[in-house]
């Protein structure tokens, strides 16, 4: 006699709610206790949707299979030494940038969705944020693994997990996860469960990936998706959680859009960063991040707020401002690292005549109005033997960490300043919509660990910059300052010369 | 609006790191030259409150400006000053906390006739 | 306005079914091909056809098996078993 198979949908309810069971030696707000203060009201966890119906068993099967398409790439691009294939070694320092700024965020991830799969009481919404806990982990464990193999040959990765804890720009993309991670458990799904990992995660993994892809990184473009095929099932818990949480009571809107608008702009001053990777860092480039912002947050995310608008949710605070942004965030960001060279654990150029060309022309708005100037300046020195470095320390922002690199809006030419009183201090801000993130919670802001603060309270090694560098466990002259002359292009002109030699 | 926290008295655990007391006498001080991004920001020194206008003029803000080629064109009899947001004359033979600087203030300045290279 | 739903899905021999079928059953659908992905997108809601799919890969296909190609999307998921579809219509 066959056994009827079992539908999706039965099959999730088993092997879901059908394990779950009301507690009865402990009340079950003592076993739940962090799901309640936030304020958020829910009246039936069964409820939640889980469209993607997706059952622990199934979860690993899939998984298995993904890993072990990934490490045949991995194996094969190590046994054809991949790295001499890339685009060019200037390439490696966007893949620098993602292992020590990107994959720690994995790791701080897999910790939130591990408390967040804990303390949610509804069996539906843990299991989700289980397997993501686990994507997360698996997530660095790959990046990990894959960029290792360029370690053998490149400089500024081997000590990426040390650097991320101290160096100054990498306090941005920490701090936002601690931020996240010190909330409570619904905060923490708003903000990377939705605003990261929906709203924004596209931003950051199609492009790069697929410029990874166009510049011959084989393996990173693999890790880069097989990361992504999870991403989907993120982003589906992402859009459930916040249609949920507005299902299920109405006073959970003012407190879902507060969280919304943070985020929004705390993950668009934190892709600042990938905007200068994408502009600057590819060799070959894919698309600009203004065309990409106008895919994924113009379009994609304008679609997303149309749907929830039924709810009554707003498209977030300041979207306009970020849209505008969009428009110079690339540029303004490689400017700092261009001057601060000497600081970052990655190597800087000016682009040359062809890049300040596909410049001009994705931004005719701007680049050649407020960049090509200045760039053209800095290359004209560079070649006077006057390279330009900042040699002072740079006012930083209270709550994203990042230098006050940003213009007003509306004035490209003049650097946005805002400021606000908390006990007697004064709090600076690159923005209004950083400036009203401390606003809502100076309490938790005032706090902040600001890198180049700590280096004057005598907490990072020393007075000077090399000390500085030291405590960082930052190579000078190695890992640092502009790619020409640096090791990395040492190393590459060699490969490539024996190409050359063999080619004759 | 305070913070939401699990616990009541979540200000009881709060610790401001960069009170002035931590600068070992000194306070901080941010300075911005308008108009000249090549600057990518303001910049930030820990500074002795008593140290005389005049000497954060010659010996601070000149030489981290120096980089720049409008650096040594600059007349310093005729730039406009801001202090935390007004318009100010400072007295060059006062300190920086008779001029009103206090820690963590931010003076801007403007070079007139020297513009930068379009605002770089 | 008219919403976009979109499946973004790698260039990959497993994908390309899946790529195929799509296109076959959403009219109208857009595609934007980039280095190693391919994004399709339509007008309020796309869909992936279970029969479809296993009529191009000569075997039989569970819609769950998407993930193993699966970069990106948008609108609100369907998932079933006979198809996965992305919509933003209620």
């Amino acid at each position: 006699m066959s056994v009827k198979k079992l539908g999706l949908r039965q099959r999730y309810e088993h092997m879901t709610r059908g394990l779950d069971w009301e507690t009865s030696y402990q009340p079950m707000d003592k076993v739940f206790p962090y799901d309640q203060f936030e304020g958020i009201k829910i009246k039936d966890w069964s409820a939640w949707e889980d469209p993607f119906r997706l059952t622990m068993d199934s979860y690993w099967k899939f998984q298995a299979e993904k890993e072990r398409k990934l490490y045949a790439v991995l194996d094969s691009f190590a046994q054809n030494n991949g790295q001499t294939n890339i685009s060019d070694a200037r390439y490696i320092n966007a893949v620098k940038l993602f292992l020590t700024g990107i994959s720690p965020e994995e790791y701080q991830a897999h910790r939130g969705f591990a408390f967040a799969g804990r303390h949610l009481r509804g069996a539906g919404t843990r299991v989700a944020a289980q397997m993501q806990s686990i994507d997360e982990l698996r997530h660095l464990q790959t990046q990990v693994h894959t960029i290792s193999h360029y370690n053998k040959f490149f400089d500024g990765l081997g000590e990426f997990p040390h650097m991320h804890d101290r160096v100054w720009y990498l306090s941005v993309p920490k701090s936002f996860f601690d931020d996240a991670r010190s909330a409570g458990p619904f905060e923490f799904m708003i903000a990377i469960g939705f605003a990261f990992e929906y709203l924004l995660t596209n931003l950051l993994f199609v492009p790069f990936m697929s410029g990874a892809a166009y510049n011959g990184d084989m393996s990173t473009v693999t890790f880069g998706f097989s990361a992504q095929s999870d991403e989907s099932r993120h982003m589906t818990l992402g859009i459930e959680v916040i249609k949920f949480l507005l299902e299920q009571h109405p006073d959970n809107l003012p407190i879902v859009q507060k969280w919304v608008d943070k985020w929004f702009w705390r993950g668009h001053r934190l892709l600042g960063l990938v905007a200068m990777m994408m502009d600057y860092m590819l060799p070959k480039k894919v698309m600009s991040w203004k065309e990409a912002w106008d895919i994924y947050f113009v379009e994609a995310g304008g679609s997303l707020f149309q749907d929830l608008g039924r709810y009554g949710l707003k498209m977030p605070k300041y979207a306009d401002i970020a849209t505008e942004e969009a428009e110079h965030i690339s540029h303004q960001n490689w400017a700092v690292f261009y001057q601060y060279t000497h600081a970052a654990a990655f190597h800087t150029w000016m682009p040359d005549a062809e890049h300040l060309d596909w410049l001009s022309a994705k931004y005719p708005n701007t680049f050649d109005k407020y960049y090509r100037p200045r760039w053209e300046m800095w290359a004209k020195m560079e070649k006077e033997g006057k390279r330009f470095y900042n040699g002072a320390l740079p006012q930083l922002c209270q709550c994203c960490q990042i230098p006050m690199a940003y213009t007003e809006p509306g004035d490209p030419t003049t650097i946005c300043f805002r400021s606000s009183k908390y006990k007697d201090d004064t709090y600076h801000f690159c923005s209004d919509g950083c400036k009203d993130i401390f606003d809502a919670e100076p309490e938790k802001f005032s706090q902040a660990w600001l890198p180049v603060h700590q280096i004057f309270q005598g907490n990072c090694g020393g007075p000077t910059v090399p000390d500085v560098l030291n405590w960082y466990h930052l190579n000078n002259g190695v890992d640092n300052m502009d790619y020409v002359g640096s090791p990395d292009e040492k190393i590459w002109n060699e490969w490539h010369a024996e190409n050359t030699r063999k080619a004759v | 609006m305070p913070v939401t926290a699990i616990v009541p008295d979540y200000e009881s655990y709060v610790e401001i790191r960069d009170v002035q007391k931590n600068f070992h006498g000194n306070i901080l001080v941010f300075v911005h030259w308008e108009q000249h991004l090549s600057f990518c920001s303001a910049i930030a020194f820990p500074l002795p409150p008593t140290m005389p206008f005049d000497a954060l003029v010659s010996d601070v803000i000149a030489p981290h400006y120096a980089a720049h080629p409008d650096a040594a064109k600059i007349d310093w009899t005729k730039a406009v000053w801001s202090i935390d947001g007004e318009i100010a004359t400072p007295d060059f033979n006062a300190s920086l906390v008779e001029n009103g600087l206090h820690h963590k203030s931010l003076i801007r300045f403007w070079t007139p006739g020297l513009p930068g290279i379009a605002y770089s | 306005m008219a919403q976009t739903a979109s499946i973004t899905l790698m260039q990959s021999d497993d994908a390309r079914p899946i790529i195929e079928a799509i296109i076959a059953d959403n009219p109208g659908v857009r595609i934007l091909n980039m280095p190693g992905v391919v994004k399709l997108d339509c007008d309020d809601s796309i869909t992936v056809k279970r029969a479809s799919v296993e009529e191009r890969l000569g075997r039989s296909w569970e819609p769950q098996e998407i993930q193993l190609v699966l970069v990106s999307m948008a609108g609100n998921l369907d998932e079933d078993d006979d198809h996965f579809t992305l919509s933003w219509r209620h």
